[in-house]
């Protein structure tokens, strides 16, 4: 074989290596036809709908981008703890205590004003996530126990301990409730203050009179995740912490060769993780619902590993990932009212799942193609 | 107190508790033991827990339930070793990818086939053992010990007979040492002439497997129903208990022993004192992570646990 071709062909697989997500997004697509087939309906009508509904609009838009929020926190807080070959399953937990946190000084502190309060709370809801990871970082870094089972009982522990906490701030029953002596249903604290809450992008647009649907969940926080990966992206590539970070991450004992403390940077690693997993109170807590309930974020933390995966750990490539879990979110949501519930939402989970797999398994083979050709 | 707490049928309770962290965790060792993480065990636990009910339901057998909820634990199991032992992809990855499948299909089928998502078990298995003799009509002592260990699920005393076959498969057949060995060192292993890949494969077909028969007791067994999630991180537990018991059967089954004498201890200790029931729903999480910190230093994990087989080219 000439030289030529095989530099062509080295060139050729660099590039399908970069587009990986999208062979196992349009692999996904077709598995998910295929049970859509099955349940006895058209899966390209499905797909229209789909698409066509959460993308079609500027509502649709601002929906899929706010479900596409919390997402590109949990899936920044997996790519960062991965860069430093940690595994950080306990998203989940993770913003369980950093929006409880936020909710907390939320309704505590109700006399600061909104310019001293709003970032108050934005650094409660980073702070109890950072916490929650830094208790498996430090077993890790200092016992050398796996954080993936520590991080995923740390979810659990972190599930029943809000809920304690909620049942302890429960607030007070409105008047409807207490004449019709009704109970909370689930639990839920008092709304956060005015002063502590994050504008929605809708009065912000109005105000430069660009038309956009008011009742849109779409808020501030948005632009924050937008700044947390551009932060990510800043400590990662452009600081010594994150040169150490990625070299621990890289190749262990040469790290600690180099001279690089070993401990130091994984618990580092575990505490910014956290932060960014709190941060999703940000966006539910301090942009939509206002107050803390223990029904508000589902399966974040596991979506965030798909959503890390899928934009290959780099933080562009996350909120990419993010923003098309977004579609499929809505867009299955929306699919899911629309055909009476023939097509259950939870179809989009099954494909997210074919995703993950597909794209490690596509990454796996080009991985070895491209090593056979050099080897050649 | 201590005579309301540390009954016979607290132990019963401690065995009951213990079966499925028992079945999946000796999943957890099969597969380990040949060189495969399967963090998988919980999705797979949770998707046989409704493949048991739905299969139940369905067949109007509960044998043939738990046999179909063994087949997709096995079908499960299949799939990880597809992407981990062929494909080589990371083997964390390939379970969370599990899991996530188990949380969603679990539901979307409930949805589908029974427009609900708790599911009641329609059958469940008869007792196996002695009928517990009134108080006075045999000796405390007899009657205890029937409580304890002869008045169970039939599940209970299928998982006895599993542990002592693991045991003996592991540490006392040819088999087991192939399947040590691809664990330990696949390179020297592959140079004897064991084929590396298959074991991989039968080691997690195995847990996949036990996973399911997990799946199948927690459904049809402890809740006599299914509902999302149910798993509940035992799968974890289960691996955290492997580990604590060496990544050995017996030692896998004392430590999920543990488990359920902690959790059955919790719920007891709830009705003397007045402990908020979130902190009892924490003791098993909280007992793992202890655990987990206590068996460092004593734990060694198979050396090649966790890393692809790779065949040295030329």
């Amino acid at each position: 074989m000439n030289k030529e071709k095989i530099q062509k062909g080295n060139l050729f697989f660099s590039i399908v290596e970069k587009v990986t997500p999208i062979i196992a997004i349009i692999g996904a697509l077709i598995i998910g036809s295929i049970v859509i087939l099955l349940i006895g309906e058209d899966p390209i009508q499905v797909y229209k709908m789909m698409f066509g509904l959460a993308i079609g609009n500027r509502d649709g838009w601002g929906n899929v981008l706010f479900r596409a929020t919390p997402l590109i926190f949990t899936g920044l807080a997996v790519a960062f703890a991965f860069r430093c070959g940690l595994f950080n399953i306990g998203g989940e937990g993770q913003v369980y205590v950093g929006a409880f946190l936020a909710a907390y000084v939320g309704f505590t502190f109700i006399n600061f004003p909104a310019i001293i309060l709003i970032p108050l709370t934005i650094a409660a809801s980073a702070i109890g996530g950072a916490f929650w990871a830094t208790i498996p970082g430090v077993l890790k870094a200092k016992k050398g126990i796996h954080e993936v089972i520590i991080t995923i009982m740390m979810n659990w522990i972190a599930a029943s301990f809000t809920f304690y906490l909620a049942l302890l701030y429960k607030a007070p029953p409105t008047e409807a409730m207490r004449m019709a002596g009704v109970q909370q249903m689930i639990p839920h604290t008092s709304e956060i203050v005015e002063a502590a809450r994050l504008p929605r992008i809708a009065s912000i647009l109005s105000k430069i009179n660009i038309q956009f649907p008011a009742h849109n969940p779409l808020n501030v926080s948005f632009i924050i995740a937008i700044i947390a990966a551009f932060l990510v992206y800043y400590i990662l590539w452009k600081t010594s912490l994150g040169y150490e970070i990625r070299a621990v991450g890289y190749n262990q004992t040469a790290s600690e060769y180099a001279g690089i403390n070993i401990s130091k940077n994984i618990i580092l690693a575990m505490m910014i993780s956290g932060a960014l997993a709190g941060l999703v109170g940000t966006n539910e807590l301090m942009g939509y619902k206002f107050r803390w309930r223990q029904d508000l974020f589902t399966n974040l933390g596991f979506n965030g590993i798909a959503v890390a995966l899928l934009g290959k750990n780099h933080p562009f490539g996350v909120v990419l990932a993010a923003i098309l879990f977004g579609i499929l979110s809505y867009g299955g949501a929306l699919v899911n009212i629309f055909t009476g519930g023939k097509i259950p939402r939870e179809l989009i989970m099954v494909i997210q799942a074919v995703i993950v797999i597909l794209v490690v398994i596509s990454d796996e083979i080009i991985k070895r193609v491209i090593l056979r050709r050099k080897a050649e | 107190m201590i005579d309301s707490i540390l009954n016979p049928d607290f132990f019963a309770s401690v065995i009951r508790i213990a079966i499925p962290l028992t079945l999946a965790g000796l999943g957890g060792v099969f597969s380990e033991k040949s060189g495969v993480v399967n963090i998988g065990l919980e999705g797979i636990m949770l998707t046989s827990a409704f493949a048991a009910v739905a299969g139940t339901n369905f067949t109007e057998n509960v044998w043939l339930g738990i046999l179909i909820a063994a087949i997709i634990g096995i079908l499960l199991g299949l799939i990880h070793a597809i992407v981990t032992v062929t494909f080589k992809a990371n083997q964390i990855v390939s379970g969370v990818a599990i899991n996530l499948f188990a949380s969603g299909i679990t539901v979307f089928l409930s949805w589908l086939w029974f427009h609900e998502t708790q599911i009641m078990a329609l059958k469940s298995l008869p007792i196996w053992g002695f009928k517990i003799p009134n108080p006075g009509e045999v000796s405390p002592l007899v009657r205890s010990l029937i409580v304890i260990f002869a008045h169970h699920s039939p599940m209970v005393y299928i998982t006895l007979f599993i542990i002592i076959i693991s045991h003996i498969l592991i540490f006392k057949t040819p088999f087991g040492l192939r399947l040590r060995s691809v664990g330990e060192y696949p390179q020297a292993a592959d140079t004897l002439g064991i084929n590396v890949i298959s074991m991989r494969y039968i080691a997690v077909l195995i847990s996949g497997g036990l996973a399911g028969l997990a799946g199948s007791f927690l459904s049809i067994e402890q809740a006599h129903f299914f509902v999302k999630e149910m798993s509940g991180g035992r799968g974890f537990i289960a691996l955290a208990a492997m580990i604590f018991g060496k990544w050995t059967p017996i030692g896998t089954v004392g430590a999920a022993l543990l488990f359920g004498a902690g959790e059955a201890l919790a719920i007891r200790l709830q009705g003397i004192f007045t402990i908020p029931v979130q902190f009892i729903n924490m003791v098993p999480y909280l007992l793992a992570i202890f655990v987990l910190v206590g068996a460092i230093g004593r734990a060694t994990a198979p050396a090649a646990d966790g890393i692809p087989y790779e065949k040295e080219i030329g």
